[in-house]
């Protein structure tokens, strides 16, 4: 049924590849996933080609060995959040179950590129959460200790070393004086797009199917147990279904008869003019809700806090722009300077808990993985990892089992609420 | 920017006048109520692309709690109206009847589909509830 793929596709790359192609202007390079047309039966689709999604398939593949799989996706694919946030990569998480699944991530993204044959731009430049109140900073040194016992480095840096970390930090205040900070040399950021293209070329070569422009429109379920799903390109049966839609995921839960915990509210972010290397680590100031970074471009790269009600437009509301900036120029006073180039929303999946789902559902064979809300890109090799295993075996492993539905009703929450403070 | 009519003061409150309080008609189950009832109130949400009913308090106005029915894709309103009800008002019901033919308003809210109870759906990992998979 599936088309002949005929568009060639790309082999490994490599110096002795860039230098091939310089010899012949460039005319050999192929396309780095193929476009082709669904089989009516996979043995596992998955909904979402977002950087989740595509990584609960590569690792569906290459640690289970299962490759009958189609990621479908209605848009392009990391065209969701994947594409729209703003790369901050952590793993300085107050509970257990977060630093682990999270920590997974990073190590993972240590060597994401030489896995993927994909430079996805890991930079590990470091990252700070400024506390600017008393309480923020007794809370950051928790964390610190924390993470201690989790085995995930941190430290407590003090506000003399932070100026010269952040020279153009304001640590005076007046209104919030930077009283330290929790610091994470392993953090940093990476390139959104390619965390997504990478592993969608190395399912690709696997043999998966990625669908792109293909909206999964009903899920059909017979004896409490998932038969195929209908889509803009057909039915298509599956024996397990993941749906990894983020910000969609009550939409999708919907068309198979079951509700989430989850509300689905705009998150913005922006990005000002270029201008020279000014800050060489990621800085978040939670209280003021208000976060940023220095693109590879030289771009001021930043993002507040989520809007308030639930909104499904991918725009957001002016004034959460407004108070982000307004708050990020008494600590960033350069910024005021700056001309903004671009702002724009996702749509974010959020949990009473501020904690991801990665569940079975009530119905059998469909297993869901969201409520990552405003701060799951960092955390999508390990949530793939973990998702994967979940797919495969039916039962959650070490990493995926806290995060299960259950724990709404055991009253259990992994809550990151209070220690994260804001989004990111 | 989003503006609604406050039902109780008449001011036509913008966004940053209003605090969002989530979404609206919950059924309040509390003691005595089954296990997936009491989880379906705290935390299951309906969530919809679409047509949605919501809770919101006039904060920096006079202060009160209303209701309010707005579409989460377009973010167009349909109308506020006073807190002290169980369900929308009919004429608010026919006007988003007429706005949006074949929409229908969600049923009484269950969190888990087919009335099968809470312990059907135990997804507790550990083997001894494991009842599915
Ligand atoms: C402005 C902003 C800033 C952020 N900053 C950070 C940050 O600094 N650090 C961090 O760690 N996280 C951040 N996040 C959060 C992060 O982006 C998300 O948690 C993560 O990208 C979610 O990935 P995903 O694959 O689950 O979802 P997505 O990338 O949204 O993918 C879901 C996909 O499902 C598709 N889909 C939906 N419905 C259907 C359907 N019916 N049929 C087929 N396909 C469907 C969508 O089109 C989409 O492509 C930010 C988010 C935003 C919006
Ligand atoms: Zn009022």
């Amino acid at each position: 049924m599936s088309a002949p793929h005929t568009q060639r596709r790309s082999g490994r790359y490599s110096v002795f590849a860039i230098a091939r192609e310089a010899m012949r202007l460039h005319s050999g390079w192929g396309r780095a996933w193929a476009s082709p047309e669904p089989r009516s039966r996979y043995q596992v689709v998955i909904v979402g080609a977002g950087g989740h999604g595509l990584a609960t398939a590569y690792y569906l593949g290459k640690n289970f060995g299962i490759t009958d799989v189609a990621v479908i996706e209605k848009g392009w694919l990391g065209g969701g959040n994947t594409g729209r946030n703003t790369t901050i990569i952590r793993s300085n998480y107050l509970q257990d179950p977060s630093a682990a699944i999270y920590d997974k991530a990073l190590k993972l993204y240590e060597t994401l590129s030489q896995d993927l044959n994909y430079n996805v731009m890991f930079s590990p430049r470091g990252l700070i959460m400024l506390a600017q109140t008393e309480h923020e900073k007794r809370g950051y040194l928790r964390t610190v200790n924390a993470n201690l016992l989790q085995g995930v480095a941190t430290r407590w840096v003090e506000p003399a070393e932070l100026g010269r970390l952040v020279p153009i930090m304001n640590l005076a205040g007046p209104r919030y004086p930077v009283l330290g900070g929790l610091y994470q040399e392993r953090g940093g950021t990476a390139r959104h797009d390619a965390v997504a293209w990478g592993y969608a070329r190395a399912c690709s070569d696997m043999g998966m199917h990625i669908i792109q422009n293909c909206e999964v429109t009903g899920v059909e379920t017979a004896g409490g147990r998932v038969r195929a799903v209908n889509t803009a390109k057909g039915r298509i049966e599956c024996d397990k279904l993941a749906m990894v839609v983020a910000g969609h995921s009550s939409v999708l839960a919907g068309m198979a008869g079951f509700r989430l915990p989850i509300e689905s509210i705009a998150l913005q972010a922006l990005v000002s003019e270029p201008i020279k290397p000014c800050l060489d680590v990621v800085v978040m100031a939670n209280t003021v809700h208000g976060y940023l970074s220095q693109s590879d471009k030289g771009e001021m790269v930043i993002g507040g806090g989520t809007d308030g009600f639930v909104n499904y437009t991918q725009r957001g509301s002016w004034h959460h722009v407004e108070e982000t900036v307004r708050a990020l120029i008494e600590t960033f006073p350069m910024l005021s300077r700056l001309k903004m180039l671009r702002q724009w929303g996702g749509i974010v999946d959020m949990t009473g808990d501020r904690s991801p789902i990665l569940s079975r559902t009530p119905v059998e064979g469909i297993f869901v993985n969201c409520g990552w809300g405003t701060g799951g890109f960092k955390a999508i090799p390990g949530s793939g990892w973990a998702m994967a295993e979940l797919v495969a075996k039916g039962t959650p492993g070490p990493l995926a089992a806290p995060f299960g539905l259950e724990r709404f009703a055991e009253g259990r929450f992994i809550d990151e609420s209070v220690a994260a403070g804001v989004a990111h | 920017m989003l503006t609604l009519t406050c039902p109780y003061c008449g001011v036509a409150a913008e966004e940053t006048e209003l605090a969002p309080g989530g979404e609206a008609h919950l059924t309040r189950h509390g003691p005595g109520s089954s296990d997936t009832d009491f989880e379906g109130y705290l935390f299951a949400r309906q969530n919809p692309r679409g047509v949605l009913f919501e809770r919101w308090r006039h904060a920096y106005g006079c202060g009160k709690w209303f209701l309010a029915a707005r579409d989460s894709v377009t973010l167009q309103v349909f109308g506020a109206y006073p807190a002290q009800t169980t369900a929308p008002p009919d004429d608010l019901v026919a006007a988003i009847r007429a706005a949006r033919p074949g929409w229908q308003p969600p049923a009484a809210v269950s969190a888990h589909p087919d009335g099968r109870t809470g312990d059907d759906y135990a997804l507790n990992p550990t083997p001894a509830r494991d009842t599915l998979a």
